[in-house]
């Protein structure tokens, strides 16, 4: 089983998390930080199998919220709530056309805060609100849209770069072999 | 088959996430450490990556740069030695006073320097992680303020780091006063998501005089934050509720968007 994809998957998920908290430049430019956790669940849903989706959706929330005040494990499902249906229609996704991926990582840039927050709201947390929260919103979901085909332009670098290369065919077939000579 | 093999994974994430918001806050508070300590290798590949451009420069600073700052340096260092100097004598002073009228000691403040490693990464709370943990004495409800004014107060603790709640998270609420003839108190609050210089000061009495520019400090009631410890000016007031009660908004002293360094009171 080939675990270099998985494995480069959560480690960028690893890093996003990482560079978040400690990156204010989003949050001094545009009032926002960005998340990129999403347009990971998408590029993963398109390009990896369940179990890493699963994975992805389970740690990277649980990194997400170790840093966070967030209670731990309520970006869990957010994430898989954004992959999870992208998973299950991949085949019918056109995942190499850079605004497929666009809109697909602005879908999940949006649904993510909004379903963290709902989960928030329910369990009688009170979290910081009010109307800049819509423009924070829309910066998510524009960074997050933006994050998205250039998460996968790097996992195509990645993947060609350190991965597998594909075995070339060879062009002979036993059995059009001229043989010559009696036999 | 594989449809199946989904839908199992599936279920199996909801039951991680059910367990983990299920699990007694005692446990989620444990787990979450345990989780977040899986960054500290990397706190200090952030720490030395920010030291990284000011080293560089410092490198690169003409030598009458330098030395124009040490002269400056030199001057602020003598009109602290005078300022200690005249402090000393107002504290004995001080002393002397409380010990005629029989009034308890005030204990000194004691400090401890912290460096700010981390942000909240979501954009509805307010918080930053520090490099003091429990193996430095912190515990969790010490305030924590810069030079400039009170910043937050410490809300979780693990060995090596420490989460600080800041002024304007909706988890950090503190009592204030006002420095006016008429010493009005109140309580801060948050007061907007994109604006991290203000808060909100509720609670003020109807009858509150209020002027822009007035300065608000810690009242000392709730006893986490001791009394005085400078957090801002009056922006503006505004009547509430008919007339019944008064809000106004502060601006923060200290810069909390740009957090480098802060201090830990030790009470």
């Amino acid at each position: 089983m080939n675990l270099f994809k998985p494995a480069l998957i959560l480690s960028c998920a690893f890093l996003a998390v990482f560079g978040e908290a400690t990156l204010s430049a989003p949050r001094h430019l545009l009032g926002a930080q960005i998340d990129l956790l999403p347009a990971l669940m998408v590029y993963s849903a398109l390009n990896a199998d369940i179990v890493t989706l699963a994975l992805l959706a389970v740690l990277g929330g649980m990194w997400f919220d170790s840093l966070s005040e967030n209670p731990l494990g309520v970006t869990i499902l957010p994430l898989m709530a954004a992959g999870f249906p992208i998973y299950l229609r991949r085949d019918l996704i056109l995942r190499d056309a850079p605004f497929a991926q666009l809109v697909l990582g602005a879908g999940a840039s949006a649904l993510v805060p909004a379903l963290t927050l709902l989960l928030l709201l329910n369990s009688g947390r009170l979290p910081l609100l009010g109307w800049g929260s819509l423009w924070q919103w829309l910066v998510m979901t524009a960074g997050g849209a933006a994050a998205t085909p250039v998460a996968f332009a790097l996992f195509a670098w990645c993947s060609h770069a350190f991965g597998y290369r594909l075995r070339t065919e060879s062009s002979f077939r036993p059995d059009r072999e001229i043989h010559r000579g009696r036999k | 088959m594989f449809k199946q093999k989904n839908y199992l994974a599936l279920g199996a994430v909801v039951l991680v996430a059910i367990i983990l918001l299920s699990l007694p806050t005692r446990a989620t508070s444990r787990l979450k450490l345990a989780v977040g300590s899986w960054f500290l290798p990397l706190f200090g590949l952030a720490g030395a990556g920010q030291q990284l451009p000011a080293d560089l420069a410092d490198s690169v600073l003409p030598r009458r740069e330098l030395l124009k700052e040490i002269d400056t340096l030199r001057r602020d260092n003598q009109q602290l030695k005078e300022q200690q100097v005249q402090s000393v004598a107002i504290a004995r002073e001080n002393d002397q006073l409380r010990a005629l009228f029989n009034w308890q000691k005030q204990a000194p403040w004691k400090l401890k320097l912290a460096n700010v490693v981390m942000r909240d990464p979501a954009n509805w709370w307010r918080t930053v992680q520090i490099d003091l943990g429990s193996r430095d004495g912190i515990q969790t409800n010490l305030p924590v303020l810069t030079a400039a004014g009170l910043v937050g107060r410490v809300s979780t603790v693990s060995y090596v780091s420490s989460q600080v709640t800041l002024i304007g998270d909706p988890n950090c609420r503190v009592s204030a006063l006002v420095e006016n003839a008429t010493h009005d108190m109140g309580v801060l609050i948050a007061s907007g998501p994109l604006d991290n210089s203000l808060v909100q000061m509720n609670y003020l009495s109807s009858s509150a005089n209020l002027k822009a520019g007035q300065a608000v400090v810690t009242s000392g009631l709730g006893d986490i934050f001791p009394r005085g410890i400078p957090i801002g000016k009056i922006v503006d007031a505004e009547s509430i509720e008919y007339g019944v009660a008064t809000e106004a908004r502060v601006k923060l002293d200290a810069n909390l968007g740009a957090l480098e360094q802060v201090w830990v009171l030790f009470k």
